[in-house]
C-alpha cells in the first residue's frame, strides 16, 4: 500500500526551504481536529435520543452523558468549528493555497494516481505537492464540510433557514444528510489517519511545518 | 545565562512581583481568572469522561448555553413564520411524547378545569374551557420538532395567545410568559414568542377536541420553538419579568430553543 498523504516513504528527498504547511494551516488543522472530535462524539449522543437507523452509538464513544449534555457540547464546539472554519476558508482563498494545492484536478489523473497508489508505485518526490488522489480527497472533504454545516443549520433552525431546509428536501431528509456527511467525515478521518501513520513525515509536516 | 528577563529589573524577585500583582486584582476577577484556567484545563481533557461530565465542564457549558441564548435572540428574526403544510401531510398517528407513559398523563375533567391567570395582568379572572373556546379560533398545520430530533406534522386549532394576552390586559412589555401544567411540568417563553401570530392556545387537534395524549384541555402550540416549549395540560399562565425556568430548562436544555 502506498500513501495518500504527502510524504516521502524512501526518505531520499530533502525538504529544505519553505515550510510545507504554514503555521496558520497547522493551527487550523489541529483546532478543527479537536472541534470535530467534540462535534462527532456529542452528535452521536444526540443521535441516540432518536436514532435514524436500527442502532445506537455505545455510550463510551459519546459525549455529554445524556441528550441535554450532548446538545450543550455540540452547540459549544460549534463556535470553535465555525470561527476556525471561517479563518481557514478566508486564508485558503486569500493566500491562493486552495488553488495551488487542489488544482488542477482531473478524472484520468485520479485514476492513474489511485492505481499507482494501490500498487505501491506512487512517487512522493515533493512533500508540498499533492497527488491527484490527495487533491480529490482534500477538495472532497471541504465540500463535505460545507454540507455538514449547512445540513446542521437546516435542522437546527428549520424556521429561520426554511429555504435551506427545503433545499435539503425538508427537515427529516436534512437529518439524513447531516448523518451521512458526518459518516463521510469519520471515514475520511480514519483513512487520513492511517495514511499519516504510514508516512510519518507527513504527520511531522503538519506538526512542525516541514 | 543571557536571559533578557533575568536582569529586567535589578533587585526584584519575580515570584513576589506576581504575588503582588495578583493581590492588586479585585477579589472577583482573581477568582474568575482561576476558575477560567480550570475550565480550559477540563476542555483539553475531552476523552476523560469524568472530567468532561464533571462540575467544571458543566459550569462552562452552562455559560456557553446562556451566551447562545443571547446570540440567538439577537440574530434571529422573532417574527419569522413557521412553514405550513397541506392536510395530506399530517402525521397519523401523531406520536405521544412525555417523560411518563400515556397511562400516567393527567386526566382532567373539563368542568373542573380553569385556566388561572397570574402576574402582570389587569384581569386575573380564571377562564373556563367554555369561555376560552368561544373566542375566535384558527387552525394551523405545522411541524412539531422534538429536541430529540424526530418531527411530526399536526393540525392544531385554538386561540392566538397574543390576542388573549391583550384581551386580559397583560403587560406585553414584560419579559416572559411562564406556564404551569397539571402534572407539575413548567416552561417559560419570551414575550416576543408569546405574541408571535402562530403561537396558539390549543383546544383542538386534527378536527377533534384535543385528545388527552396531546394535552387536554389546553396545550400551548408554538411552531417556532422545540416541542418541550409547547406545554400540555396547562393550568396556569403567569406574565412575569422574572425568569422562572422550566422542567427541562432547569436540567440543561437551551432556554431559547427556537427553530
Amino acid at each position: 500500500m502506498s500513501s495518500l498523504a504527502a510524504g516521502d516513504p524512501h526518505g531520499t528527498t530533502e525538504t529544505t526551504g519553505k515550510a510545507v504547511h504554514p503555521v496558520w494551516v497547522r493551527v487550523c488543522h489541529w483546532t478543527n481536529a479537536a472541534a470535530m472530535v467534540v462535534m462527532v462524539m456529542s452528535g452521536w449522543q444526540i443521535y441516540n435520543a432518536s436514532p435514524l437507523f436500527n442502532f445506537v452509538f455505545p455510550p463510551g464513544v459519546t459525549l455529554g452523558g445524556w441528550l441535554g449534555g450532548g446538545l450543550l457540547w455540540h452547540f459549544a464546539a460549534m463556535w470553535l468549528l465555525t470561527v476556525n472554519g471561517i479563518v481557514y476558508v478566508i486564508l485558503g482563498l486569500a493566500t491562493g493555497r486552495f488553488r495551488r494545492k487542489l488544482s488542477p484536478l482531473n478524472a484520468s489523473g485520479v485514476v492513474t494516481d489511485a492505481r499507482a497508489a494501490l500498487t505501491g508505485r506512487l512517487r512522493h518526490d515533493d512533500l508540498s505537492k499533492y497527488n491527484q488522489v490527495q487533491k480529490l480527497m482534500y477538495a472532497g472533504i471541504l465540500i463535505v464540510g460545507a454540507l455538514v454545516v449547512l445540513s446542521g443549520l437546516s435542522i437546527w433552525k428549520p424556521v429561520q433557514f426554511q429555504y435551506l431546509t427545503a433545499l435539503f428536501g425538508g427537515y427529516d431528509t436534512a437529518r439524513y444528510v447531516h448523518f451521512f456527511a458526518m459518516s463521510a467525515i469519520v471515514l475520511f478521518t480514519i483513512l487520513h489517519t492511517v495514511m499519516a501513520l504510514l508516512v510519518p513525515k507527513s504527520l511531522r509536516a503538519m506538526l512542525i511545518g516541514r | 545565562m543571557k536571559s533578557p528577563f533575568r536582569k529586567a529589573i535589578v533587585g526584584v524577585d519575580k515570584r513576589l512581583l506576581v504575588k503582588d500583582a495578583l493581590h492588586l486584582l479585585p477579589q472577583v476577577s482573581r477568582r474568575r481568572f482561576l476558575a477560567g484556567g480550570a475550565s480550559l484545563g477540563a476542555l483539553t481533557l475531552l476523552t476523560g469522561c469524568d472530567v468532561a461530565d464533571g462540575e467544571t465542564a458543566e459550569k462552562l457549558l452552562a455559560h456557553v448555553s446562556k451566551f447562545n441564548d443571547a446570540v440567538q435572540a439577537a440574530i434571529f428574526n422573532p417574527n419569522a413564520l413557521a412553514p405550513t403544510y397541506p392536510a395530506s401531510a399530517i402525521t397519523r398517528p401523531f406520536p405521544f411524547n412525555a417523560y411518563y407513559a400515556l397511562a400516567d398523563a393527567p386526566q382532567i375533567e373539563a368542568a373542573d378545569w380553569k385556566l388561572e391567570i397570574a402576574g402582570l395582568v389587569e384581569n386575573k379572572k380564571p377562564w373556563t374551557l367554555d369561555e376560552l373556546t368561544r373566542l375566535p379560533q384558527e387552525t394551523q398545520i405545522t411541524r412539531h420538532i422534538c429536541v430529540e430530533g424526530w418531527s411530526a406534522i399536526g393540525s392544531w386549532t385554538g386561540v392566538r395567545l397574543g390576542d388573549f394576552l391583550k384581551r386580559i390586559g397583560a403587560d406585553t412589555r414584560a419579559k416572559y410568559v411562564w406556564f404551569r401544567c397539571a402534572e407539575g411540568y413548567t416552561t417559560s417563553i419570551d414575550m416576543q414568542t408569546a405574541l408571535h401570530p402562530q403561537t396558539q392556545m390549543t383546544f383542538g387537534f386534527d378536527g377533534q377536541t384535543l385528545p388527552v395524549a396531546y394535552g387536554f384541555p389546553m396545550k400551548v402550540r408554538i411552531p417556532t420553538r422545540l416541542g418541550f416549549k409547547n406545554p400540555k395540560y396547562v393550568v396556569s399562565l403567569d406574565v412575569t419579568n422574572d425568569y422562572k425556568g422550566g422542567y427541562w430548562e432547569d436540567q440543561g436544555y437551551n432556554d431559547y430553543s427556537g427553530l
